[in-house]
């Protein structure tokens, strides 16, 4: 099998996904082309010589629908020749083109390719495509649909994590990723959003706090709890999982990830093609993985995502030097550390989602890149990057620095 | 051409009167002759130019039109048969011919492109109107409703695991909007004609005795100009949004979803039936909807839960509550005024619900002080539904005034009826007769309330045992369904009729049973509880008991009722037992820690501040007590939930099944009856026999012996089940043979692995229990589907 070698990774700063967020006057395409736009200038590539283009997209309805990515092909002046396709694996959506674009590679299909993701929440809401999981009853009650947030909240309350435990957690983030910045460990990857003026309308992630502590995260009510007491979902996860007494409701909007705008994108080709056109290669993808779990408790799937990929590479979990799992809740996070048995120093290093924001179809390929650059900065070999997905799912892609 | 169902009269207008006039039926119910004419009438109308519009009537007094023959229902259960496309179509009947009359037999093309309209029709309501019979009203264009508040509308199919499959679901929706609609189907609950004009189900509401003219006079003006129901026109909207991109329907459908899923536990599939009938018909139109619905409510009639749910919950239960084993040849007794001995908890409830029914009731007790509780309490209970809104004020004065209180046995003299409810001390309760039986007259019948004496020895104190019998019932008494009615052997028919008859009044669902230790009910329930209390014991996670219980369809845990019952009396129980039957008492294993849990841990129950669970100081319940682990540490591997679901269902059901096989109770009926309105036994099975039917007679010995073998010999089937399966023998005649029954994926899931086994063996399936369930699971599955 052909490697598959990362040559590049970009992303634009997240903005707040709301009405008064920096990027809500910034279409979902735009922050797609600027991205791709990206790739193609600073490596100095022709773009007939990328071939295709996978990007995740959530809600991909509206002005995100009819795939998207060939609207940002054509929009960012790429040639009429490279295709494009509009990938939904949820949350992992933007790991998963990677991991398609990777595959391509991989099999001969193309000799360079993109995978990427773009998420405007502020303009397309979560939700807005409908779905058969969570509103046809016949599949939402056969299968013991709750939001994820119940599943989140589930999770505290089965694997023992307290409020404390989560909002300490979420404070950390919030360090980490204002101490990235401060040493412009970002730096690499971040592109700045132009509107159609060229005028740079975010050149920073917006939502991150330095000042976050234990006593402005104890100030905020749970966020599911309505939903889960009143709209009966507790009794759906209940019935789940008959051995929890009551479901605790822990999570709240600041140790839950931020709803944000974004896009990201990553380079991947194969060695000759590279070579040919004097890139650089950054990492090599050592394996990758996606997997099915219970759809209730819904956010468990990276730790066995994490054990398939590992088990695909020939690596065990302290073969790698740093992990990064979105975060999604705080105790996702917190539950896969302690099934993995994963140190909090070595995982989401830079911060994450809770103090930067989760642009849905974006993160994954944004998440990659982060660790393609820390690999570098920390001069460290190798680092699995994983995501929790709705619908009980899974995805993990390990990379090793070239 | 005449019709035997129902008559026509067509005026000068050319304006037809249907008088819907069923045949021996009380009430007008769709019966297939019934559905099969108005089929042919409708068709017959829509042809004929001489018949310009259609008026519907009823020619009974008491009612419209009462729904389908569930009688019919049972009989044509579809469960185990193949179905074919034909027989699909042949359903659809009615559906069909209520639509034509709603088209005029126009396709919707023609009606959107060539401007066809039908010929109007109208409902004239003057009665109540049910299911099917709302369904046919819906089905019309305009529907006037007499301005009676007792008139009930409604869909009630749901309550007998059913959905309204004549449309109801999608007129409903495209009526009222999802939410309402959702509502009225998924509850089954009525709505008087204010409040059906109200949300938009009906039009008009007019003086009672003026509908058929109001509707002529409707159908007479839209003669010229035809009519189509709003949701043929282009660009027809559901009230409030629908469909499954609509923001605020996809919020109403997560949660309906949810809501209905907390209800449900998923043992009631037409609740899911009618969301996905709502769900998917508020996304097609109408024609592909109503094809829709018939298709979830063909599959309901297909499965066990409508088939055991009409069985019990109505036919069965209908016959017990019109006095099924009354004695013949007893005239019917006219109970008028009612001797309530005690004033306690029993029997100021007793009193309570007897005066609610009309009766006169005589409250006695030792002093005045004791017997004006008889009034307090129905005085509480009455104010409440006064401030609720519930009564009237008038009404509930009213009702008080039917108890008189006292603490004088003359003025018990000219009762009809003595129920004695003082304290279950034998010789207290003989004091009681002796005292009562000086006043009251020779012939009347003397029925005492007791859970725990044997009527017959408390009998030899009356100087007339013949009239002497046991009336146990349940508390709260208000709230109760049920009613065990005890006649000892020396009970002669008279008792029994006045019992019945009493029963009648008070609109309990009664059941007869013999007289030994415990009746039927307090047979059944102890072994639950100890169960219970046994795999606390054992280590199991009490919350993984109380959910199990909960995902079984039982109203409330076995740990938290044993809190409500208290300990304390389960403790006083095993005493009493222990010596009344000295070397002959089998213990059951509990004994040892419910004696910890009452003498040493201080956890006696609700009543006592603390139990399992912990309670507040107003008695709410609030968390189970964590302490419990210091005691009997949790298991290191707990048990699956299918396994505690399952043992906690096996002992309500081994017990019900041991007295059954003792002739405890005369027939299955009571015993479902009886477990289902006296102890919370999950209503969609049908009862504990239904259920061992359901699941086979061969497979319940099979898995009982299992659990005896695993947990001890108060599993273990009686012989009487062992020969019946043997011999391919059903507690019901109507039960589908196990080699025709089919079986849903959950209901496979919530079966032990050996009863999978089974049922895929018998299908000619190769699997044995070192495969894995699942896969055996799926492949019973793939067989079914055929």
């Amino acid at each position: 099998m052909t490697e598959a070698y990362i040559y590049d990774a970009v992303r634009t700063p997240r903005g707040k996904g709301k009405s008064d967020g920096s990027l809500h006057e910034v279409t979902p395409v735009s922050l797609s082309a600027q991205v791709l736009e990206a790739l193609r200038d600073r490596n100095n590539i022709d773009s007939t010589e990328v071939e295709d283009v996978a990007f995740g997209c959530v809600s991909p309805v509206g002005e995100q629908g009819a795939v998207i990515t060939r609207a940002a092909i054509l929009q960012a002046g790429y040639a009429e020749t490279t295709s494009g396709i509009q990938v939904n694996r949820f949350c992992a959506s933007g790991l998963e083109a990677a991991n398609i674009a990777a595959a391509k590679v991989m099999v001969g299909e193309c000799d360079l390719a993109i995978g990427g993701g773009v998420e405007h929440m502020s303009r397309v809401p979560m939700g807005s495509d409908g779905g058969a999981m969570g509103t046809d009853p016949a599949v939402a009650i056969a299968n013991y649909f709750v939001p994820q947030g119940v599943s989140a909240d589930l999770i505290a309350t089965k694997y023992g994590f307290s409020r404390d435990d989560l909002d300490a957690y979420s404070v950390e983030s919030h360090k980490r990723a204002t101490k990235a910045w401060e040493e412009g460990r970002f730096d690499k990857s971040i592109i700045p959003v132009k509107d159609i003026l060229g005028l740079t309308v975010l050149s920073k992630d917006e939502t991150i706090r330095p000042d976050t502590n234990m006593q402005s995260l104890g100030a905020l009510n749970p966020a599911f709890k309505m939903m889960g007491e009143n709209f009966g979902f507790d009794s759906v996860a209940n019935q789940r999982y008959p051995g929890v007494e009551k479901i605790q409701h822990v999570h709240h909007a600041g140790n839950s990830s931020g709803i944000v705008d974004g896009a990201g994108a990553v380079l991947i080709g194969n060695k000759e093609t590279g070579e040919r056109l004097g890139l650089k290669p950054r990492a090599r993808i050592r394996s990758m993985a996606s997997i099915g779990s219970e759809p209730t408790i819904m956010l468990t799937g990276p730790e066995f995502a994490a054990r398939k990929a590992l088990k695909r590479a020939g690596m065990d979990v302290n073969d790698i030097d740093i992990y990064e799992l979105n975060e999604a809740f705080a105790a996702v996070v917190l539950r896969f550390m302690q099934a993995l048995d994963i140190d909090h120093n070595d995982i989401n290093v830079n911060g994450g989602a809770i103090a930067m924001g989760h642009p849905l179809g974006a993160t994954g390929a944004m998440i990659l890149g982060t660790m393609v650059d820390e690999l570098e900065r920390a001069d460290k070999e190798t680092s699995l990057v994983t995501l929790c997905i709705g619908g009980g799912m899974g995805t993990a892609t390990i990379i090793e620095r070239v | 051409m005449s019709y035997n169902n129902f008559k026509l009269e067509t005026d000068a207008d050319g304006i037809v009167t249907m008088i819907i006039d069923v045949p021996n039926q009380t009430m007008n119910v769709w019966t297939p002759d019934f559905i099969n004419e108005f089929d042919t009438f409708i068709d017959k109308f829509n042809a004929d130019d001489d018949m310009k519009g259609l008026v519907l009537t009823s020619g009974k007094s008491n009612a419209f039109l009462a729904g389908a023959d569930l009688n019919m229902m049972s009989e044509h259960n579809a469960a185990g048969k193949t179905l074919t496309m034909a027989d699909f179509e042949k359903s659809m009947t009615l559906t069909k011919a209520l639509r034509k009359m709603e088209t005029g037999g126009w396709t919707t093309r023609q009606i959107q492109r060539e401007g066809k309209k039908a010929k109007p029709a109208a409902a004239a309501i003057e009665g109540l109107a049910l299911g099917g019979g709302l369904e046919i009203c819906l089905a019309t264009h305009q529907r006037f409703v007499a301005d009676n508040p007792k008139i009930k509308l409604g869909l009630p199919e749901v309550m007998v695991g059913l959905l309204p499959g004549a449309g109801g679901t999608q007129r409903t929706m495209r009526l009222m909007g999802l939410q309402a609609a959702a509502t009225m189907c998924t509850q089954g609950k009525n709505l008087n004609p204010q409040k059906a004009k109200a949300q938009g189900l009906i039009h008009e509401v007019v003086e009672a005795g003026t509908t058929a003219d109001a509707a002529k006079a409707w159908v007479k003006a839209n003669i010229e100009k035809g009519v189509v129901a709003p949701w043929d026109v282009k660009g027809f909207k559901i009230p409030g949004g629908g469909g499954a991109m609509n923001p605020k329907s996809v919020q109403f459908f997560m949660v309906a979803g949810a809501m209905a899923l907390e209800q449900t536990k998923r043992n009631y599939p037409a609740v899911e039936a009618i969301l996905s009938c709502l769900y998917e018909g508020s996304i097609v139109p109408m024609d592909t909807a109503l094809r829709i619905e018939s298709k979830y409510i063909t599959k309901l009639l297909t499965g066990a839960t409508s088939k055991n749910m009409i069985r019990t919950l109505f036919l069965n239960k209908n016959a017990a509550d019109k006095g099924a084993g009354r004695p013949e040849g007893i005239p019917p007794q006219d109970i008028k005024k009612v001797g309530v001995l005690g004033c306690g908890l029993m029997g100021a409830g007793i009193a309570h619900v007897t005066a609610k029914a009309g009766m006169e009731v005589i409250s006695l007790d030792r002093n005045m002080e004791e017997a004006q509780k008889a009034i307090a309490y129905s005085q509480k209970i009455f104010d409440k539904k006064v401030s609720r809104g519930r009564m009237s004020k008038e009404d509930a004065e009213a009702f008080l005034k039917l108890i008189t209180p006292t603490d004088d046995y003359n003025m018990l003299k000219d009762v009809d009826l003595i129920i004695e409810a003082v304290f279950e001390r034998p010789d207290v309760k003989a004091d009681v007769i002796k005292k009562t039986e000086a006043v009251i007259g020779k012939d009347i019948v003397f029925a005492t309330n007791t859970s725990t004496l044997p009527i017959g020895g408390l009998a030899k104190n009356s100087s007339r045992p013949e009239q002497y019998i046991g009336m146990h019932f349940f508390s709260p008494v208000d709230k109760m369904p049920l009613l065990e009615i005890i006649p000892h052997e020396g009970t002669g028919d008279l008792a029994l009729a006045v019992a019945l008859d009493y029963n009648k009044k008070i609109r309990k669902t009664p059941i007869i049973v013999k007289d030994v230790r415990g009746f039927f009910t307090n047979q059944v329930f102890p072994p639950y509880i100890n169960e219970a209390a046994l795999m606390v014991t054992e280590g199991v996670s009490m919350a993984l008991i109380e959910n199990c219980a909960a995902n079984l369809g039982l109203p409330i845990g076995p740990l938290a009722v044993s809190d409500d019952t208290t300990l304390k009396l389960g403790h006083d129980i095993i005493q009493s037992t222990k010596e009344e039957m000295g070397d002959k008492y089998v213990p059951t294993g509990a004994e040892e820690f419910i004696e910890n849990m009452v003498t040493k841990w201080d956890r006696a129950g609700r009543r006592f501040g603390a139990g399992f669970y912990n309670y507040d100081e107003n008695g709410k319940r609030l968390d189970l007590w964590k302490g419990m682990t210091k005691h009997y540490p949790l298991a290191e591997t707990q048990p699956s939930p299918e396994d505690v679901s399952q043992r906690l269902l096996y002992a309500l059901v081994a017990p019900s099944a041991r007295t059954f096989a003792e002739g405890v109770v005369p027939n299955p009926q009571s015993a479902d009856l009886g477990a289902i309105f006296g102890l919370g036994f999950p209503p969609y099975t049908g009862g504990p026999l239904s259920y061992i039917d359901t699941i086979g007679v061969d497979a319940y010995v099979a898995t009982a012996d299992m659990l005896a073998q695993r947990h001890g010999a108060r599993f273990t089937p009686p012989q009487l089940l062992r020969d019946m399966a043997k011999k391919g023998e059903t507690f019901y005649a109507d039960s589908t043979p196990v080699s025709q029954k089919t079986y849903t994926k959950s209901a496979l899931n919530r079966m032990l692995e050996v009863e999978v086994v089974k049922i895929a063996n018998a299908m000619g399936i190769a699997a044995s229990v070192d495969d894995l369930k699942a896969d055996t699971v799926a492949k019973v599955l793939a067989a079914q589907a055929g």
